[in-house]
């Protein structure tokens, strides 16, 4: 946990001594409701995630994880506590430290598949032509080559999320959040899609934070496994997952010690106190 | 096949509506001044040819040239609307506001500020015009989801780039909306631009043939105006196609 250290660093770029990654320290998110007075999104949250770390995030649906990673992605900031990327705590830091991939797709129905990856490049100022040139690559090492020329009308779901992690990748950023990434689909396709996954993180290692409210996702991709209470949402059991990444599938999911990890998470999940 | 079912139903209702008034206007009671019936109208359409032609020349001028201004200062508006919080907030109901005045009131009053000719004709029709085409807009680049929204800052993409590469995009079928609208309207207010003083257009033909009991001459004006609107409506659509074509694919999603 060299992260914890950071913690003082406040606004300024720190040097890159330690390993960087990602923490949020004792954070509380409200909401301004009219209607039904606060909404606590988060409170007291403590959780962090060291560099290269695939940081899995599990809780029942309205637990405040999709505000945790907004915080981190630098589009809010937290009523208390403080949240750190890469050793920054300015909210431009960390919009500047981390990409982030919402839940659905968001592709551009008017661009194809490559130039909605393409995207991600050409905000950056790099020109249209030459943002394609280098978001190809990508496209081919990840086995979409034959779909970069495609409207994302005409692709399947699995194949739009895919390019849509493209398009995260490219942003270039040392930190990747993802927001429940495969939530809208299918069982069958959502394995495949994990796997997928699994192998680009290998191929192109970065910090990640993962969303999940699927335990079995959690732990096959997961370093670290946090299990969040329901809303507001705090931290009531983390497990390590001692399995090298990348994992077989099928002989990772039927391993009695994931089994095991998956009875641990799925019981903290259970007896998480109750708003 | 398609588009043989989607063009009869209209092509019948127009073919009925057609025969019955003819068949009033055969009536032994109604005179030729009060209704020219569909034949005396079509005898008129090819007697008067050039004059009607010169005519409506005139006016397509008028409300193509209304249409462009509208497009123009209704895309400038909107776009300042949608990025200025407090313009959108100051002019909103002022534009609402604006469509409340009749136009036909106000056609004359243009005539005098801006005299007879093509000016006044110009400023009606944008007038009728700005409004669609603005509100829809203004809507089009509102419709944008909020996660997208976050998807482009978070991407780093400034308040430029994310207007021109995701809202405007995404507003163009609002528009398009918009401009169908106004392209139907158009041609009333080159209409009424014309009435309140002109001394040439289709309008003003029409009102000088009813003022003259010129009755089958009024008809065919009318059938020619109709056909305008008709064809900027089928234009505008045209355009959308073109600009749109994303539109389609996704409608054609399994």
């Amino acid at each position: 946990m060299a992260t914890m250290q950071l913690k003082a660093a406040a606004t300024k770029p720190q040097p890159a001594e330690e390993a960087f990654g990602v923490e949020l320290r004792d954070v509380t998110r409200r909401f301004r409701s009219s209607r039904s007075g606060d909404v606590v999104a988060l409170r007291g949250l403590d959780l962090s995630a060291a560099d290269g770390e695939v940081l899995a995030v599990v809780g029942p649906s309205g637990c405040g994880k999709s505000t945790l990673l907004e915080l981190l992605a630098g589009l809010g900031d937290p009523d208390e506590g403080s949240v750190t990327a890469r050793g920054i705590t300015s909210r431009e830091g960390r919009l500047a430290a981390c990409a982030y991939m919402p839940q659905r797709d968001l592709l551009l129905p008017w661009r194809n598949a490559l130039a909605n990856a393409a995207l991600a490049l050409e905000v950056q100022g790099v020109p249209a032509a030459a943002a394609r040139r280098r978001a190809l690559p990508l496209f081919q090492r990840f086995g979409l080559a034959e779909f970069a020329g495609a409207l994302p009308a005409e692709l399947s779901g699995g194949m739009r999320q895919r390019v849509a992690f493209l398009r995260t990748l490219l942003a270039g950023r040392p930190v990747l959040l993802l927001d429940e990434p495969f939530g809208a689909l299918d069982s069958i396709t959502r394995a495949a899609m994990q796997e997928w996954l699994a192998e680009a993180l290998a191929a192109e290692p970065r910090t990640v934070v993962l969303v999940t409210h699927d335990v079995r996702e959690a732990l096959y991709l997961g370093d670290r496994v946090a299990v969040l209470s329901p809303r507001p949402g705090r931290l009531v059991a983390e497990l390590g997952v001692p399995f090298e990444r990348p994992r077989p599938r099928r002989k990772t999911v039927t391993d009695p010690a994931f089994a095991a990890l998956e009875e641990r998470a799925l019981q903290a999940l259970e007896t998480a106190p109750q708003p | 096949m398609n588009g043989v079912r989607r063009t009869l139903p209209p092509a019948l209702l127009v073919a009925a509506g057609v025969a019955a008034w003819q068949g009033v206007a055969s009536l032994a009671a109604v005179d030729d001044l009060t209704l020219a019936s569909p034949m005396e109208t079509v005898a008129a359409l090819a007697d008067d040819l050039p004059l009607l032609l010169d005519g409506a020349l005139v006016t397509l001028v008028e409300v193509v040239l209304g249409l462009g201004l509208a497009v123009a200062v209704g895309a400038v508006a909107a776009v300042g609307m949608h990025l200025v919080r407090p313009l959108r907030r100051a002019a909103y109901p002022v534009l609402v506001a604006s469509q409340a005045i009749p136009v036909v009131v106000l056609a004359p009053l243009f005539v005098l500020a801006f005299d007879y000719g093509l000016a006044p004709k110009l400023a009606i029709v944008a007038l009728i015009c700005f409004f669609p085409v603005t509100v829809n807009l203004l809507d089009g680049l509102r419709s944008v989801e909020p996660d997208l929204l976050k998807l482009m800052r978070s991407l780093g993409a400034s308040r430029l780039a994310t207007l021109r590469r995701v809202e405007l995009p995404a507003a163009l079928p609002s528009f398009f909306s918009g401009l169908r609208v106004a392209a139907t309207v158009s041609v009333i207010g080159a209409v009424f631009g014309e009435w309140a003083g002109a001394d040439e257009g289709l309008g003003r033909l029409v009102l000088l043939a009813n003022n003259q009991l010129q009755t089958p001459r009024v008809y065919a004006g009318i059938v020619l105006l109709t056909l305008m609107a008709v064809g900027l409506f089928l234009l505008a659509g045209l355009a959308e196609r073109l600009a749109v074509p994303w539109k389609r694919s996704e409608a054609a999603r399994p």
